[in-house]
């Protein structure tokens, strides 16, 4: 279990580094907005949804109606949709801990979640369970010490953001590594800067991804050899 | 700042719904069932095709009116994906490319 343990805490770190600029940034927001630490760790929490919960602070005080509120939610986080369909068996393994991984399974978590490269010792379905918790209990912890400290942060954190992209650089290459094509990569690169020239920053990303999976699904044959099969 | 008590948590019972919702999805519609062939298909290659997405997520926004609104994003991804093939270390590369990106919008693209 120690070991798990370690394992998930040294899996998880680097989302830790990226987080702690945008954690505090929404503690300071819900701060300033009049919301106590304790609606702030409520809703890093319940939500576990950085931009969603952002968002939420200007309906908080905004007069959008509660139907606008839930086409809003799920419109932004709607690549979500997608996360699950690689762990719908695995999860299944996991007995009742599986409802806390579906809860957890943010951006962060997902590419965790894509990247488990267990070693000796390392317990499966607990490497799965402590890694979520611990990405949960980090958002809610950064998210908390900043509506304590306020707009003051120490040091110019300016760009530490940038951990969070490189990370995902880091998990896409070891995909790579392991992999006999890069297609499925190649073509969501395609898609997704196609869909930001043409469609802007703010709604690009559901549009690339349903590209994304229809252009999959015609290179099924291609992509899904026996070899792969026997991975 | 007065908080309007009874808007805040229907939002946040809202939020946490939707959110719930849209990551249980695919639970919902496959439980208890044999997962088809597409679907096992696209679990396995959706991985590294959300990765790329993300990628590309996270740089969204770049610009190209002015050098400092491309290049720190393209130099700091060029080091991490440089650094990460020389030595393959985690550590080394995720603080390489995020230091790299931090000189770079801090002090030399201001």
């Amino acid at each position: 279990m120690k070991k798990t343990f370690l394992y998930a805490l040294k899996h998880s770190y680097p989302i830790f580094i990226s987080w702690i600029p945008v954690g505090l940034a929404y503690g300071v927001l819900m701060a300033s907005a009049g919301y106590n630490f304790l609606w702030t760790g409520a809703c890093s929490l319940l939500i576990h949804a950085g931009s969603l919960q952002f968002l939420m602070v200007s309906f908080f005080t905004g007069v959008e109606s509660y139907i606008t509120v839930a086409i809003m939610a799920l419109l932004l986080n709607s690549r979500h949709i997608f996360y699950g369909l690689p762990f719908i068996e695995k999860f299944r393994e996991f007995g009742g801990w599986k409802y806390f991984l579906i809860y957890s399974l943010s951006d962060e978590n997902f590419s965790l979640h894509c990247s488990h490269d267990f070693g000796e010792g390392v317990h499966e379905k607990w490497a799965y369970v402590i890694t979520a918790a611990l990405l949960v209990f980090y958002w809610m912890i950064l998210s908390i010490l900043g509506s304590f400290i306020g707009s003051v942060i120490p040091f110019d954190t300016t760009g530490i953001d940038f951990a969070l992209t490189a990370l995902f650089i880091i998990i896409l290459i070891e995909q790579l590594k392991g992999s006999d094509t890069m297609l499925p990569a190649l073509l969501a690169f395609t898609s997704s800067i196609i869909c930001l020239a043409v469609i802007g920053a703010s709604n690009f990303i559901l549009p690339s991804l349903i590209i994304t999976v229809a252009l999959l699904v015609v290179f099924k044959k291609r992509l899904d050899t026996p070899a792969k099969e026997a991975e | 700042m007065e908080i309007d008590l009874t808007r805040s948590l229907i939002i946040i019972a809202i939020c946490f719904s939707c959110t719930l919702f849209e990551r249980a999805l695919p639970f919902l519609i496959f439980r208890g069932k044999e997962v088809p062939p597409v679907i096992k298909f696209l679990g396995k290659v959706l991985p590294m095709a959300i990765m790329a997405t993300l990628i590309i997520y996270c740089i969204k926004g770049i610009s190209f009116t002015a050098t400092g609104g491309w290049a720190p994003y393209l130099i700091a991804c060029g080091v991490t994906v440089l650094l990460h093939l020389w030595k393959s270390n985690t550590l080394l590369s995720i603080f390489g490319g995020t230091a790299c990106y931090m000189v770079l919008v801090q002090m030399v693209f201001i």
